[in-house]
């Protein structure tokens, strides 16, 4: 089996790879690259993503072809594909930060700054904090709710479909933290960040 | 909820621990990858180095260790100490760094906090204040304490966030070294001033301490070395010490 991570300038990615390397072991080849022949013959496509929502989707669209073999490879082939961070946020048909810049469309919804309540809640978001998981995600497998997970975001999606949401965290409201739809998955939390705990969710996606 | 943040400093010098854990199981105590991986698996929610080479020609040993060390721990890593330059940032964070801290690069050029916040995200770029009291107000020092700069430690630390800084690390010269206490008054102030994250730092001498840089100094994050170091205290102890008094910490 093959899991590749895509490699398309989107920011720091080190973490992602040492973590799916860790979990991966000698027995699933991770490859990390922007070629669209390895991406299309990948078994899944890990999308990482650091930075702000347009330089995501300014440095995807950078790389000709990037965004309809992922676009093949997640709706057309239905293969699974898991989202990090801003990588979750791109599924979404619209960002606002920075400027509005339009996201891959797979999710209908937005992407918008959180609400900090009048400099009530302190942003980015960072550190550690609780998944609700609000239903069974196949990435979820021997994780318990209110489990631990680390986090820095700024900005959270908010999908029009509800019921593709698999789990959320507290912060000033209710936020959307873990996205499951068919194949495609997606977490605003950073699985290869959150420890133990983190790499099953990784272990669990690598398992699909 | 969100969780107050434990973070154990460690002192690296030509790519070893200086002050580190004395366990009997520890192979090799100067192993700074050794004693991250202690710190991670007893439950720290971030590592943190910080690289006090003096000369140029071993400045790369820290590379090596970021390397090392991000392939074995999975929580939060962020490196400072040395940072002059966006390349300086780039470079640590393709070895596995999650966060890097910049010190007087951040007082003498401000363009560095900009461009490297722009070119790779606030949530990287921690910008670490070193600040002394005189008279009523603080002052920033680099180079380590040594240099005096008269600038106002508020002024610059809402000037930070606004250059697109994503937390700041706060430390007090008067009191690092002392294990009397975080400066309080400077925390909070700094805290209530800007609106992202404040990791409290410099002079940690017991657990209560920590409470107090929370509670009082409206820190998100508790940095501490020594009392760590020397095993006064796990970090299992000081987030349990922290839950007994209604802080929320992971467990």
């Amino acid at each position: 089996m093959k899991v590749t991570i895509v490699d398309y300038n989107s920011g720091n990615i080190s973490s992602v790879i040492n973590s799916f390397k860790e979990v991966a072991k000698d027995k699933v080849h991770i490859e990390v690259t922007s070629d669209l022949n390895k991406i299309k013959s990948s078994d899944k496509v890990v999308l990482p993503g650091q930075g702000s929502f347009k330089s995501c989707v300014d440095a995807l669209n950078n790389i000709n072809g990037l965004f309809d073999t992922l676009n093949e490879f997640a709706i057309v082939n239905k293969k699974p594909l898991l989202g990090i961070c801003v990588g979750l946020q791109m599924f979404a048909d619209i960002g606002y930060e920075e400027t509005e810049t339009k996201g891959l469309g797979w999710i209908s919804g937005k992407v918008s700054k959180i609400d900090n309540q009048n400099g009530k809640y302190k942003l980015p978001h960072i550190g550690w904090n609780q998944l609700k998981i609000v239903k069974d995600s196949k990435i979820f497998k021997g994780i318990e709710n209110n489990s631990h997970m680390y986090f820095v975001h700024s900005y959270e999606i908010i999908p029009e479909d509800k019921s593709v949401v698999s789990a959320t965290t507290d912060y000033s409201s209710s936020i959307v933290c873990s996205i499951e739809k068919e194949n495609i998955f997606g977490t605003q939390f950073h699985p290869e960040k959150s420890d133990k705990i983190g790499l099953r969710i990784i272990n669990n996606f690598i398992n699909l | 909820m969100l969780k107050n943040r434990i973070i154990p400093c460690l002192d690296v010098k030509n790519g070893r621990v200086v002050k580190g854990i004395n366990f009997v199981d520890l192979k090799d105590a100067g192993d700074p990858v050794e004693q991250a991986k202690i710190y991670s698996d007893g439950g720290a929610d971030e590592i943190c180095f910080l690289d006090i080479t003096a000369s140029n020609e071993n400045r790369d040993t820290i590379y090596d260790v970021v390397e090392k060390t991000s392939k074995k721990c999975f929580v939060p890593l962020t490196v400072g100490g040395g940072v002059r330059s966006v390349e300086d940032i780039n470079k640590l964070l393709n070895c596995g760094a999650d966060k890097v801290s910049i010190n007087t690069a951040a007082v003498q050029n401000s363009k560095v906090v900009v461009e490297s916040s722009k070119k790779f995200g606030s949530q990287c770029i921690v910008v670490a204040i070193d600040a002394k009291k005189n008279g009523e107000k603080w002052e920033i020092f680099t180079h380590g304490g040594r240099n005096n700069t008269g600038i106002n430690a508020l002024e610059f630390a809402k000037k930070m966030e606004e250059n697109g800084a994503g937390e700041l690390l706060v430390t007090s010269m008067d009191r690092d070294g002392t294990q009397v206490g975080y400066d309080i008054d400077l925390m909070s102030k700094i805290s209530s001033k800007v609106n992202i994250p404040v990791i409290a730092s410099g002079g940690v001498g017991n657990l209560d301490h920590l409470v107090d840089g929370i509670k009082l100094g409206n820190a998100s994050a508790v940095l501490a070395a020594s009392i760590f170091h020397y095993g006064k205290y796990s970090v299992k102890q000081a987030k349990e010490y922290l839950n007994s008094k209604g802080i929320p910490v992971r467990i």
